[in-house]
């Protein structure tokens, strides 16, 4: 196999990593709609925990975006 | 079709050496410069003709972003936050304006590039090593010890913390690059494809990609916060010592 197709097999790959930033920000934006239905005044501080949550699990989607690129770097 | 990271390419504008190194003056430069510029002429235009008691629309803006940077630092610090607001405001706010100006078309994101992330995130490591060693001598070498362990653990937990220390400055660099570099990429893919198909097809990734450029302003803001909030954890650890 040679180096540019093990390449685009690997970043083919990688864009599998996305489907745990997937589900988590799912849980993340559902459970924050659970807390806000049970108790409606505790939204505005909940929101801040939201805002941080989402950040925190899409980053881990996006790790695997950097190993895409640098796959693609380097062919 | 290029690649679509062919807008992250810098060719020097102003050609400069020193001692060998490029300081060239390129695009990213001139948008640092403009952004700081941005920045500056806000806060200085909030307080022409002095400071009001009943504030008016742009000086209660001002107090209302350092109200809120200031919540932040003593929400994590402590009392002795208001020792680190400067440094933790300045640092939210030069964040901030270099990820937005990144989006004005035509200007460069300099918080895309790793090494500009990884210089931010080195230095406050190597700030929170000198704050811990300053406060508590050799004897901050116990933040390795998480509280409540037994102690035949020990042997094992110490090269775990160490890791788990060394990967901070690491995912504190990468989270802010790949987030910045992942939504520029997606919107040059999508206004690409939004280019290339005719106007009956074009009109549906272009209307994606104002979308999605919304989104990336929203995405600028909470990385921003985000590096400074955890820069606060960061020092209240060495601070505090768990």
């Amino acid at each position: 196999m040679s180096n540019e197709v093990g390449a685009l097999l690997g970043m083919a790959l990688c864009s599998l990593g996305f489907l745990g930033a997937a589900i988590g920000i799912g849980l993340v934006f559902s459970k924050m709609i659970e807390a806000v239905g049970r108790q409606p005044n505790a939204e505005p501080k909940l929101t801040k925990f939201l805002w941080i949550g989402f950040a925190f699990v899409e980053q881990f989607g996006l790790f695997s975006f950097v190993i895409a690129i640098l796959l693609m770097l380097k062919t | 079709m290029e690649s679509p990271l062919h807008h992250f390419e810098l060719h020097p504008i102003i050609p400069l050496t020193l001692l060998g190194f490029d300081i060239s003056i390129n695009k990213a430069i001139l948008a640092m410069w403009v952004g700081l510029i941005v920045l500056f002429l806000v806060f200085r235009l909030a307080i022409r003709g002095g400071m009001k008691l009943i504030p008016g629309r742009l000086q209660s803006f001002a107090e209302m972003t350092l109200e809120f940077l200031l919540g932040m630092v003593t929400e994590y610090i402590g009392k002795e936050g208001k020792k680190y607001f400067p440094f933790i405001a300045t640092l939210f706010l030069f964040l901030f304006s270099c990820n937005l100006i990144g989006l004005v078309p035509g200007s460069y994101t300099m918080t895309s590039q790793l090494v500009v992330t990884g210089a931010f995130a080195i230095f406050i490591f190597l700030m929170t090593l000198v704050i811990g060693f300053a406060r508590h001598g050799l004897h901050f070498l116990g933040i390795l010890v998480p509280p409540g362990i037994p102690k035949v653990l020990i042997p094992l937990m110490i090269p775990i913390e160490v890791i788990s220390m060394l990967a901070r400055p690491l995912t504190l660099a990468v989270r802010l690059f790949a987030n910045m570099t992942a939504g520029h990429t997606l919107l040059g893919v999508l206004f690409g494809m939004a280019l290339m198909a005719p106007l009956y097809i074009g009109w549906l990734p272009f209307g994606f990609t104002v979308v999605v450029n919304g989104l990336e302003i929203f995405i600028a803001f909470i990385q921003a916060y985000i590096f400074s909030l955890l820069t606060c954890v960061y020092i209240s650890d060495a601070l505090k010592l768990h």
